[in-house]
């Protein structure tokens, strides 16, 4: 009996070191893996933060400004004018002779279609 | 335990025959019972206070090899812990109201040398003069060959001018890590971004620490790890602040002034949304202070905050408000304004004559300084000087600039019944910009005071009521009239409904002694839209002339007016108010019910 209390005692002692010997190496592992996720964090921080700079570099009004003047050609930018936007409520209802009749859920119209 | 007894009957006896005190017995055994618990509690107290110094010690030593293990290890990071908020930029970003980044930080490098280790002397300093053409080659040949062991030879590198050094393949030659401050915008908003230095430099690192403006007047914060990295957000608009600053750019230009100003600010919140000061400057590449000369004539100088002038007749409406206020006049109230007005041998003059009588609002669209005097007087030098504190006229304005602190409004010490009249239509009274403009808010939003400042708020100030609610509206009426048919007719933005009130002041000679006949401080102070403000936009021009005409115009109503209104045709769009026409013609509208 008492033979068998010792054994099971030895072998749960063995048994018990292994485990803590893996789990020593696991965690070893995992704050490695840690630290090389915080470096790759940190790294993507920086180069982040430069892509933002950068942004913002290249979004400058300045520069904006002279490429539109330069493209003026192509894209036609101008600043924004008081008349060129308003509230909804201030548009007139449209005349009654170019709205058309639709009745049917089916009825299409070509009014306004060019050719 | 036997207890022995005090007194034993056999002890006794014998004493008693013998013809002895029986009790000396009983003392004698009373002094030995004592003596006993005496040395049994002193054993017991002496464990207790072994056992007491034991733990002390055990405390003591746990305590000092923790000490020694912490002082002579090197430190680690703690490797596995998880810190989301890590410290990421040594100074927080500062971004506009929308976002868009105002300053930011960028890695670059600093070169130094260390001469001893260094192989050609000669060749490193003729190549380095060729990289960085700011350096003379002699110079650096003197530094190297001399006992000098160190020296910084750039602060900061850009990478390919780090290429550029590292080609030349000297020893001799560091680079050191370094974190720089960055303005993406170039000059726009340099004067309230301010700017950024170096402080204490090391070879691997360095702080970075504001100089001017809210760089330096949140410094603290910005370098607080605490905060881990949030930026700043100002009530700055980046898009607004690029057009307005185009427009009086332009504008500066076109009018021939020398210097200018202007100040946007919402009306019910305090935010600044934009401030220009030109000339200005670029914040990446600070220049020094001046040596000589005004420093108000230096870039550097923020003239919508530290420029203290006498704005003239744009204070005009505070003494019409007063007076409604007091009850001495409404609007249609007949003020007299026959002149010269005498005061001494002091004479008040109006830009032209306007007759004998006018209402109150007619001298405010006409700008009668007869009139405003008038009123003045009626309202007396304390009840003034009160109002205009209440206002804020007196006391620099708390707004998050470093530079605003010293801004502080020159007013006389001795404030007689003159200075009462002067300072209402504006001379006398030496106040900057953004001092008006918090004025002008205060009439804007119905009477209540707001304090300007740079940092996003969501909610209105809450400020103390100044001007009651209807005395607030018929002053918005009056400066409405002013744009419609009075000094500022230029300024009418149509959609905008602006209204406003014009300024011209003679500037004060330097040296003292009078004031000039051709320099002028030409301010128009608006507020739009005039039926329900937003904004107050405040524009001042420095010595402008206007010279399509045949004679040269300074008045505020042909230069800083026109200006203005540009101004305001281009932010308003951008500040997201829809322009209030007259709506078309409702045509074909049949009003059903079903």
């Amino acid at each position: 009996m008492r033979m068998i209390l010792f054994m099971t005692t030895a072998l749960a002692v063995i048994g018990l070191a292994v485990w803590a010997y893996q789990e020593n190496y696991r965690t070893q592992n995992a704050i490695s893996e840690t630290e090389r996720l915080q470096g790759e964090i940190g790294e993507a921080r920086a180069r982040l933060a430069v892509l933002r700079a950068e942004w913002a570099y290249l979004n400058r009004p300045e520069r904006l400004r002279d490429l539109a003047q330069i493209n003026y050609d192509s894209l036609q930018l101008l600043p924004l004018r008081p008349d060129q936007f308003g509230k909804i409520d201030q548009v007139a209802f449209p005349p009654r002779d170019t709205l058309i009749d639709l009745d049917d859920a089916v009825d299409v119209s070509s009014a306004g279609d060019r050719p | 335990m036997i207890r022995k007894p005090l007194r034993p009957l056999a002890s006794i006896l014998r004493a008693r025959d013998a013809g002895e005190n029986p009790d000396a017995i009983e003392r004698e055994n009373v002094r030995q019972r004592h003596e006993e618990m005496r040395d049994k509690g002193r054993v017991r107290a002496e464990g207790r206070l072994f056992i007491m110094a034991i733990l002390f010690l055990g405390g003591f030593i746990t305590v000092s090899a923790r000490m020694a293990v912490v002082s002579v290890s090197e430190a680690v990071e703690p490797r596995a812990n998880y810190s989301g908020n890590r410290i990421v930029a040594q100074r927080a970003d500062i971004v506009d109201r929308r976002g868009r980044i105002l300053a930011t930080n960028l890695e670059t490098y600093a070169l130094y040398a260390q001469p001893p280790q260094m192989i050609d002397k000669e060749r490193v300093a003729r190549e380095l003069a060729a990289i960085f053409p700011d350096l003379k080659e002699e110079r650096l040949v003197k530094d190297f060959t001399g006992k000098r062991k160190f020296l910084w030879i750039k602060k900061k590198l850009s990478p390919e001018q780090k290429q550029a050094v590292h080609d030349i393949g000297d020893p001799g030659l560091q680079f050191g890590t370094r974190e720089m401050r960055l303005y993406p915008n170039g000059k726009l908003a340099a004067h309230i971004l301010g700017g950024a230095s170096f402080g204490k430099e090391d070879v691997r690192a360095a702080e970075v620490i504001g100089v001017a403006g809210v760089e330096k007047y949140f410094d603290e914060v910005l370098r607080d790890p605490a905060n881990g990295g949030k930026a700043l957000t100002l009530s700055i608009d980046l898009t607004v602040q690029a057009a307005a600053e185009r427009v009086l750019a332009g504008g500066m230009k076109l009018m021939n002034a020398k210097s200018a100003a202007a100040v946007l600010m919402d009306v019910n919140t305090g935010e600044i949304v934009s401030m220009i000061s030109l000339p200005d400057f670029d914040p990446n590449d600070r220049p020094r202070p001046p040596t000589k000369g005004l420093p108000s004539d230096s870039p550097l100088f923020n003239r919508a905050v530290q420029g203290l002038y006498e704005l003239g007749s744009v204070f005009k409406i505070f003494a019409a408000t007063q007076a409604m206020e007091l009850g001495l006049a409404n609007p249609s109230t007949l003020v007299n304004t026959a002149g010269p007005l005498r005061w001494g041998k002091f004479k008040i003059r109006d830009f032209r004559d306007y007759g004998s009588e006018m209402t109150l609002t007619k001298v405010i669209v006409k700008s009668s300084n007869i009139g405003t005097a008038r009123m003045a007087q009626l309202i007396g030098a304390e009840r003034q000087q009160g109002f205009l504190r209440d206002l804020g006229f007196f006391e620099p304005i708390p707004v998050e600039l470093v530079e605003a602190h010293g801004a502080k409004p020159l007013y006389p010490d001795n404030w007689s019944e003159l200075s009462t009249m002067t300072i209402s239509y504006g001379h006398g009274l030496s106040t900057s910009p953004l001092h008006l403009a918090a004025g002008y808010a205060a009439i804007a939003n119905g009477g209540k005071r707001v304090i300007p400042t740079l940092l996003k708020r969501d909610t209105p100030q809450d400020g103390p009521r100044v001007i009651s609610q209807e005395n607030a509206e018929a002053a918005r009426r009056m400066l409405r009239m002013v744009v419609t048919d009075g000094t500022a007719s230029f300024g009418d933005v149509p959609g905008y409904a602006v209204g406003g009130k014009t300024g011209t002041a003679d500037k004060p000679k330097e040296n003292g002694g009078g004031y000039y006949d051709d320099k002028v401080i030409a301010t128009f102070a608006s507020i739009f839209p005039a039926y329900d403000p937003k904004y107050v936009l405040i524009v001042s021009l420095d010595e402008p002339v206007e010279t399509s005409g045949p004679e040269p115009r300074r008045t505020a109503g042909w230069t800083a007016v026109p200006v203005a209104a540009e101004m305001i045709t281009r932010i308003a769009p951008l500040l997201g108010l829809r322009p209030d026409v007259e709506p078309g013609r409702l045509t074909d509208i049949t009003l059903t019910s079903n």
